[in-house]
């Protein structure tokens, strides 16, 4: 935290593009890689490889991961408490599927469309998150996802209503500028789940040089002390806006990778429960370091399996209960096992 | 179309039974309780059990429901939701929608998932024999059973020592504390009202609204929109946004049953851009 803070110190001395030396100086080492991230992005080919049977649950994972993901962006780094972040999410699934059914089967392409379409909508529903306390915000967000849903729900020539969108089929997964044949998605799941990696690792790649450049720093300040960034001279509402946006193109690049490696996409998308599950998802793994995502998906999946597996109906409640245990706890203590015990509030 | 305005001023009066607690939490107290909902339910359930279980008098089980959910309320106010009033926002709506999932499942665990039926006693079923306007006799009972509370509250509220040492803790806890008072119990009796009000409402409503596991989150929204577009500063902000909301949602339901609950979102969205302290609220000095 005190490297970011040093380079959030670092930005605010020089708030124009040409930062001084000192501040580049500050921004490059925190965004030095570290042998854990390296090791991070080592481990999800690894994945691939050595656990075949998996590769459907793994897939799963992915796309909650890159889910958790684009949501740190605001959540963890621009401070924006979204109880409607499924809107993108079912955004681009919807996109997707309509994409694949209606135009053309291609994957890549169809991606690139559900993208496009989640960015216009992140874009679009941006200025409702410029104004106003959390609570405004949490409403305005849970009203768009809402809407969404109603929409989704209503306009059943096109979506298919509440039975959900049938019939998708997509093309196999071709290498861009070349005529090889390509992979089809299988039943397995193992072109998929690589399809899945890749983008997820893309993206990772892309967010993380977002964070680390002085623009994400700067997010981090608006972040802690809104009023004091915008005294310095930094456009807050262009930030949120920015930020928003690109957040929301994740979630629907995470949408689209469900709809298509699933071939279906229904109302449960936009669903108030998926909002709140990868809300919870991002604080398992802990906000604010993009890869929280990671993790708190891993850990998430792999207990909904175990849960599941054994009361498949109450999974719920132990889900919540678990949320209400995280809390009370502390999300920052719940991480470092050994801050439980002993002298009570040690890290508050 | 006076019975649909009647059938939406029910509705509204309804809602705003429902959701004046989470007004005093969130409001006053600025603590997001996304869980006001399942107290609601609370009260629905012991109305339901009571009376299709025991055979309990439906006049009976009002008051039962209203006090046992105020006594819910007080315990989880004592034991949870104390240590969550200093915590920021993100703790606490991942906190109440823990306590969301618990009892929809818990619920449904106990009870069931299927819809609960009340069966009103003769007195309150059919309607008032006036002519062009049809007016139920049960609609009628909630309006003036929710028109009485809301006076009663606005009273107390305003007139007894109890509501202005309450407005002083939540103007400014600190200094109402130094004058001697207790805010922690005066928060506590809060809460608890409140809750017992939210278990009456869901008593109330278990015919109208229909009761099932799923109700906190069906009307988590709705109790939302009353306390945000009708502003915290006063009760009487949050019982036009509810009338306004019952209205148009039931007014909404009869001529575009197609667009349903979409115009309630649009509507709700726009009036926080245009004002986002709530269409009746000042804005707040904190």
């Amino acid at each position: 935290m005190s490297a970011t803070s040093d380079a959030a110190a670092a930005a605010v001395a020089a708030p124009t593009a040409r930062a001084s030396a000192p501040a580049a100086l500050a921004l490059a080492r925190a965004a030095r890689w570290r042998w854990w991230e390296i090791a991070l992005f080592a481990a999800l080919p690894l994945s691939w490889l050595l656990l075949p049977g998996q590769s459907l649950l793994l897939n799963e994972i992915a796309i909650v991961a890159l889910f958790a993901v684009s949501l740190d962006l605001i959540l963890g780094y621009a401070g924006i408490v979204s109880l409607g972040h499924a809107a993108f999410f079912g955004f681009g699934a919807y996109s997707a599927a309509l994409f694949a059914k209606d135009v053309m089967p291609d994957p890549l392409v169809g991606l690139a469309v559900a993208i496009a379409a989640s960015a216009l909508l992140g874009l679009a529903s941006s200025v409702l998150i410029l104004r106003g306390s959390d609570l405004t915000r949490l409403m305005v967000t849970l009203g768009v996802a809402s809407i969404l849903y109603e929409l989704a729900n209503q306009l059943d020539w096109l979506t298919g209503g509440a039975d959900g969108l049938q019939g998708v089929v997509m093309g196999p997964l071709t290498v861009p500028g070349t005529s090889l044949p390509g992979f089809a998605f299988d039943l397995s799941g193992r072109t998929a789940y690589a399809y899945s990696l890749v983008v997820l690792a893309v993206i990772l790649v892309l967010a993380r040089r977002l964070v680390h450049s002085p623009f994400g720093v700067s997010l981090q300040a608006l972040r802690d002390n809104r009023l004091r960034t915008a005294s310095i001279g930094i456009s807050t509402s262009l930030r949120l806006v920015v930020v928003y946006t690109i957040a929301a193109a994740i979630a629907g690049a995470a949408g689209a990778l469900l709809a298509q490696t699933t071939g279906f996409a229904s109302l449960d998308v936009f669903d108030f429960h998926r909002s709140a599950e990868v809300m919870l998802v991002l604080v398992v793994g802990g906000t604010g370091y993009l890869y929280g995502g990671i993790f708190g998906a891993i850990v998430f999946k792999l207990l909904h399996d175990l849960i599941a597996a054994w009361t498949p109906q109450y999974w719920n409640f132990w889900l919540g209960l678990f949320l209400v245990v995280l809390v009370l706890v502390g999300r920052d203590r719940f991480v470092r096992p050994w801050t439980w015990f002993g002298s009570g509030r040690a890290t508050r | 179309m006076l019975t649909l305005l009647f059938d939406g001023v029910a509705y509204g009066m309804l809602l705003f039974v429902l959701a004046v607690g989470l007004a005093v939490t969130l409001g006053l107290m600025n603590f997001i309780n996304l869980a006001h909902g399942a107290f609601a339910m609370a009260g629905g359930y012991v109305t339901v059990l009571l009376m299709n279980r025991l055979g309990v008098p439906f006049l009976v089980c009002l008051p039962i429901a209203f006090l046992a959910t105020a006594l819910l309320g007080a315990v989880l106010e004592r034991t949870l939701y104390r240590p969550m009033y200093a915590r920021p926002h993100l703790d606490q709506v991942l906190f109440s929608i823990g306590l969301v999932f618990m009892a929809v499942t818990g619920v449904d665990y106990v009870v069931g998932s299927m819809q609960q039926n009340i069966h009103l006693p003769d007195w309150l079923q059919g309607r008032l024999p006036i002519e062009a306007v049809g007016i139920g006799k049960y609609r009628l009972f909630i309006i003036v059973t929710c028109a009485v509370l809301t006076i009663a509250l606005q009273w107390i509220l305003s007139r007894t020592r109890f509501g202005s040492r309450l407005r002083a803790s939540v103007d400014d806890p600190r200094v109402a504390g130094g004058l001697g008072l207790d805010v922690n119990r005066i928060f506590l009796a809060t809460f608890a009202v409140g809750s017992g009000l939210a278990g009456l409402g869901g008593a109330l409503g278990a015919e109208v609204l229909g009761l099932d596991p799923t109700f906190p989150l069906k009307f988590m929204i709705y109790f939302l929109i009353v306390v945000s577009v009708g502003g915290t500063t006063t009760i009487t902000g949050p019982l036009l946004a509810a009338l306004l909301l019952g209205i148009a949602d039931v007014a909404g339901k009869y001529y575009v049953p197609k667009l349903g609950a979409f115009i309630v979102y649009t509507v709700m969205i726009v009036i926080l851009l245009w004002r986002p302290q709530g269409l009746f609220g000042r804005v707040a000095a904190r």
